[in-house]
């Protein structure tokens, strides 16, 4: 039997009990059986039931992906896994703090820039701004690699959250 | 004694046992479970078997466990004992035993200290075990035992570890009783979709060339599945294999049986598995050991996959149709639905498909050289199962080599829960506690661990334990004075430089026996043999039997890595035309 070997890029959200050790039976699962993380973020998003989102970046063949998220779904301590690439429609944001150290025209250059992306100032020296910056990867990136051009950088990314689109909820 | 009685730790972890049911557990005590071994002895219901080694615990509790369906319990300490215990915890794991194993730990306000006798347990043993328990707080210790309890044996099974630090033990707590506790979150697909079990049987009654791949998930179905498998494999006139694992869940004098398949299967059963046009895996898991070559593994068929764990499905070999659920319903289901639609096999197909397999059979591939000069290795265990046939009571353990192949080979299982064996993680020195754990849950029933002369040293101190509370276990070593396995593979894939492969040194077992307080026996000769079965079954104590055997026979049939299942080695004559590559090698 022919298997697709294309490798593509999948958000999953997790939604876990908050407890110690979660993040390193997740963490763990992946570095055990070999699987990529591009990015994961965690944190509690329900107090009173003790629950945590995780929303892991992975890339991989259709077969990987569908053994990452069994993988993840047998751990006791979760609750549900989504494959938000595979479930319709998404939106998935990271937030990035960029500081970028440069005088001159290349300072001011950086502002344009920041400017032309929506970026936020939230620091400011005669020789350096810091950025906040909230997109997709792909915005990130390039911001990033415009920024990289003018003068030293200095980066802090979140990692990717993500939400289905529309009335479903995890 | 209700819910909501206050208790000290200790007392609630000895309560909650009992209330789950707990009888037997093994263990060896230590600085950190100190308060857990005092509350053990003030009472009487739970009876606490004292290890040589905390590995040799939780062994001895997976041979309890799998011979007797129950859950296997552990007790060992902090740091080393926690330490000790991991290659059993991730044995118990490969081959999905129910385990749960109690390790103490330093008191809380040490953890991460470096106490002595600390050691990160949840840590280490998060990836050695199915989930793990760190208890910080006397009042939820009740609530994490029973639901250790409940996690270890339903699903999957497999072994779960609870962490007690000292302070929790002596720390006064309420008491639950069992039926509060259950995880939120753990609630594993038992019953299968319909749908798809009347399209398995659409498949199955139009199969020409199909096969039973049946694996240890339907022994730990429990007895039932394995009479509903076998009821269904009957109904259906259908040829079955099983896995190493899977050893008795389908009676093994059938005619419809054709063996182990896999590395050192028969040549009917791997052919047939590469022949088929339709395989129903029950319960296996596709391991690399049963495949070979997986982009060669039974090209041409549809195949059925039922399993209990999701994450088993399309895992090394895509199927066509996954059905998850526990066997029993599984099954259950199919044999139903078979009955309402009247369906039979195409009996034209079927007839041909048992020809071909005859043809195969015929080549008769565990045959070995018959002498009278040198024991081989085949002929003293075909002695052994002349010597216990007909008896419903024979609990076979083994180590890991040559030995447990041929174990597998040539003994016959009929039933489940009388194999004992490591075949996930391999461990050496698993027979010999194995063995007692089973002794133990059936007494005076006949356990034997089939070993090797290297294998047996690696937990050769459970000797004591056996003498120590009479346990008439048998150790039937296979001596052929090398690490014959390791051995095997040097001779196929090294050019024969038998690198560290020697057993040197090796001890007088007859005499070791005896330094133990048990009785030991040997054979060099071909006309000792049956005299010296005989004597070992008839003595009601641990014996040690000494099979000298032939040194140089090797085990065949066999598939070798990075090969196919229509690729094997019949016997040492194959070998030399056949070169094995490079990606072959590298395999394990």
């Amino acid at each position: 039997m022919t298997q697709d070997t294309t490798i593509r890029r999948h958000t999953i959200s997790v939604l876990v009990d908050n407890e110690p050790g979660v993040l390193a039976r997740v963490i763990g699962l992946f570095s055990g059986r070999g699987y990529n993380i591009e990015s994961l973020t965690v944190a509690e998003i329900d107090a009173s039931d003790n629950l945590s989102r995780i929303t892991v970046v992975t890339s991989g063949t259709p077969m990987i992906i569908e053994q990452i998220k069994v993988q993840l779904d047998r751990l006791v301590p979760v609750h549900k896994v989504k494959d938000l690439t595979l479930e319709g429609p998404f939106i998935e944001r990271e937030m990035a703090l960029v500081k970028v150290v440069a005088n001159g025209e290349k300072r001011v250059e950086s502002l344009r820039i920041g400017d032309v992306f929506k970026a936020r100032v939230v620091d400011a020296t005669i020789n350096s701004f810091v950025f906040e910056l909230t997109g997709t990867a792909d915005d990130l990136d390039r911001f990033i690699d415009l920024m990289q051009q003018l003068g030293e950088v200095d980066i802090s990314r979140t990692g990717a959250a993500a939400l289905s689109r529309g009335t479903s909820t995890l | 004694m209700s819910s909501g009685t206050i208790l000290s730790g200790a007392e609630i972890v000895i309560k909650a046992l009992r209330d789950q049911g707990v009888d037997t557990i093994f263990g060896y005590p230590g600085g950190a479970v100190l308060p857990i071994y005092d509350a053990l002895f003030k009472q009487n219901q739970i009876k606490h078997i004292l290890v040589r080694h905390e590995q040799a615990a939780v062994h001895a509790a997976e041979g309890y466990a799998r011979s007797s369906g129950k859950v296997g319990v552990v007790l060992v300490t902090s740091g080393p004992g926690a330490t000790n215990a991991v290659t059993g915890l991730v044995d118990a794991l490969m081959d999905s035993i129910p385990i749960v194993c109690l390790t103490g730990q330093v008191p809380t306000h040490l953890i991460g200290n470096d106490a002595f006798q600390e050691c990160d347990t949840t840590g280490i043993t998060r990836p050695a075990t199915k989930h793990n328990y760190l208890v910080k707080d006397v009042n939820n210790l009740a609530r994490t035992l029973h639901e250790a309890f409940y996690v270890a044996k339903n699903g999957r099974p497999g072994p779960v570890v609870i962490d007690i630090p000292k302070d929790v033990q002596f720390a006064d707590g309420v008491y639950r009783t069992p039926g509060e506790s259950q995880p939120k979150s753990y609630r594993p697909q038992v019953k299968p979709d319909l749908n798809k079990v009347e399209e398995a049987v659409e498949m199955l009654a139009n199969a020409k060339r199909p096969i039973f791949y049946v694996g240890g998930g339907v022994i730990n179905a429990g007895p039932v599945a394995s009479q509903l498998l076998t009821q269904l494999v009957r109904m259906t006139g259908y040829p079955c294999t099983t896995t190493l694992m899977g050893l008795g869940a389908y009676p093994a004098h059938d005619q419809q049986w054709l063996g182990m398949l896999g590395m050192h299967g028969t040549y009917e059963a791997n052919l047939a598995m590469h022949g088929c046009d339709l395989m129903i895996c029950v319960g296996a898991r596709f391991d690399d050991r049963v495949t070979g070559k997986v982009s060669e593994f039974s090209p041409g068929s549809k195949k059925i996959h039922i399993d209990i764990d999701p994450s088993n499905i399309n895992k090394n070999v895509r199927v066509d149709l996954p059905i998850v659920g526990d066997a029993a319903y599984v099954l259950e289901d199919m044999i139903r639905i078979w009955k309402a639609r009247n369906k039979r096999a195409d009996q034209a197909a079927l007839k041909s498909w048992w020809d071909q397999i005859a043809v195969w059979r015929s080549k008769d591939c565990l045959k070995y050289e018959k002498t009278d000069k040198v024991i081989k290795p085949q002929y003293a265990l075909e002695r052994l199962r002349a010597a216990v046939a007909g008896r419903d009571d024979v609990f076979i353990s083994t180590e890991v080599g040559q030995h447990q192949m041929w174990a597998a080979q040539f003994l016959p299982f009929n039933k489940p829960n009388r194999w004992l064996t490591s075949g996930g993680l391999g461990t050496m020195g698993y027979g010999l506690p194995a063995a007692i754990g089973a002794q133990i849950a059936n007494p005076g029933a006949l356990c034997i661990d089939v070993a090797g002369e290297a294998s047996i040293q690696m937990n050769i101190q459970e000797m004591s334990t056996a003498l120590q509370y009479r346990l008439p276990v048998k150790v039937f070593i296979l001596n052929n004075q090398w690490m014959g396995m390791v051995r095997q593979w040097q001779e196929l894939l090294h050019g024969s430089r038998y690198s560290e492969s020697y057993s040197e040194a090796l001890p007088d077992f007859v005499k070791l026996a005896d330094a133990f307080g048990g009785v030991g026996l040997r054979a060099t000769k071909v006309s000792e043999v049956d005299d010296v079965i005989a004597e070992m079954i008839a003595t009601p104590r641990a014996v040690i039997v000494d099979m000298c055997v032939d040194q140089k026979e090797n085990c065949f049939p066999m598939i070798p890595g990075g090969k196919a299942h229509n690729e094997m080695l019949l016997g040492p004559a194959d070998k030399v035309a056949e070169a094995t590559p490079e990606e072959g090698m590298v395999l394990v």
